[in-house]
């Protein structure tokens, strides 16, 4: 095998990539994917692409394919997976950039006039603003 | 002893039982909560985006009335408004340009903030603080077998700079439900997210999350689920009887703010509990022990 050939984080360059270390601020190559994220997060069931594969195909600079995916809006930023991280990647941070990056782009995420009224009116106030922090610009 | 207090927006309404027994329990142990004159929302869900300072503004501005207010100590009942504001001084403090870029926004404020001077403040860590031995001299009615499952959620402890306790296996409320006379379940899930904000556009996640913690706390044996956070009350305690309406074998379990089951403790005025917002009814457990 000739060295042009191996995976390197140097070869892995894109605008998406670069936005996302500068919106999240993390080193995403210090992780060994030993998964202890996926296997700790509580919505995992719920992700299509489960946490420490969303950083695995960050390293190798998948980032479109993670902007159209569920997984950042699943995540509610319970930070169990940070948490659990022997390396000290702080996945939350990277959900909150593939947000950002689609939140900068569209706007919105959810639309707040499809909230049906009744449960509008139902929620506590804390719910809602949460919400709109994290799926509206 | 005087603290600053901040109440956020639910401690007002949705969860005015949370505020009325806090300051109930911290005025029989001594504890004058102040509220702040002038305050802004928190937020809630603190912005983990490391180049947007705007969504720090506000809760720095609710820190800097309370540099004002004279009292550095601010009590945050809510643990989302804790999180968010304990977070923000993390925040300014790890990263000079960042503070000053957000001084130079804050053009308004007379007094300038640098972070050390105002430290947020959860009520169990008060309450430690206080002293557990003057929690149990506070206690009135000795309960038998009364058994908590004691809900901690996220927001106390995660990330771990912020943490009040060990992030894996934290014991300070189980240390005052000890304290108060009733005895601890331990059960798994008491770390676990309920499902948070996802509620509006998710909630089947809620729904997940809620039935998993609450099975655990009842299979463990509880009478009550105590917990301090508005968002998680909602969840667990709401979404237990949607999720009765659909599942009759679903066992509920009555869910407190801890605060109120320790001014039921300390027997003060019952006046201070509005149980009708509660959706699964405490009253015929706590009759049951003795509490009403």
């Amino acid at each position: 095998m000739t060295n042009n050939r191996a995976i390197s984080s140097r070869k892995i360059e894109s605008e998406a990539l670069k936005q996302l270390e500068d919106i999240s601020g993390v080193n995403v190559y210090a992780c060994y994917q030993c998964g202890n994220c996926s296997s700790a997060c509580p919505a995992v069931e719920f992700m299509d692409i489960p946490p420490h594969q969303v950083i695995r195909k960050v390293q190798l600079g998948f980032i479109d394919e993670l902007i159209e995916s569920e997984t950042p809006w699943i995540c509610a930023a319970c930070i169990t997976c940070t948490v659990k991280c022997p390396r000290g990647v702080d996945i939350a941070k990277v959900m909150e950039g593939l947000r950002q990056i689609v939140l900068r782009r569209d706007f919105e995420h959810i639309n707040i006039r499809e909230i049906d009224k009744k449960l509008r009116e139902k929620l506590p106030q804390i719910a809602l603003i949460g919400n709109f922090r994290k799926t509206i610009l | 002893m005087q603290v600053s207090y901040y109440p956020g927006c639910m401690l007002k309404t949705n969860a005015k039982n949370f505020e009325t027994s806090a300051l109930a329990v911290l005025d029989r142990l001594g504890v004058t909560a102040r509220e702040l004159e002038d305050w802004y929302c928190c937020g809630v869900c603190f912005s983990q985006a490391s180049d947007n300072l705007m969504q720090q503004i506000a809760p720095i501005r609710t820190l800097v009335k309370t540099k004002e207010s004279g009292n550095p100590q601010l009590l945050a009942l809510c643990t989302m408004c804790y999180n968010t504001l304990k977070r923000s001084i993390e925040f300014i403090k790890a990263d000079k340009d960042k503070l000053e870029t957000i001084q130079e926004f804050m053009d308004r404020e007379a007094t300038r903030f640098y972070g050390d001077e105002v430290d947020v403040i959860d009520i169990l860590s008060l309450i430690k603080q206080i002293g557990l031995d003057k929690l149990k001299e506070a206690i009135v009615k000795k309960v038998e077998d009364l058994k908590i499952a004691s809900y901690y959620g996220c927001m106390l402890l995660r990330p771990k700079e912020i943490a009040i306790d060990s992030p894996d296996d934290p014991n300070i409320m189980e240390e005052i439900i000890t304290a108060s006379g009733c005895e601890n379940v331990y059960f798994p899930f008491r770390t676990e997210c309920c499902g948070s904000y996802q509620i509006v556009n998710e909630p089947d996640i809620v729904t997940d999350r809620a039935k998993k913690i609450v099975d655990s706390a009842v299979k463990n044996g509880a009478d009550l689920m105590v917990m301090l956070c508005p968002l998680c009350y909602y969840n667990l305690d709401e979404v237990q009887t949607e999720i009765q309406k659909e599942d009759n074998t679903f066992q509920t379990i009555p869910v407190l703010y801890i605060t109120q089951l320790l001014a039921l403790l300390m027997g003060l005025d019952l006046d201070i509990h509005d149980f009708s917002l509660h959706s699964v009814d405490p009253r015929p457990v706590l009759k049951m022990k003795g509490l009403l």
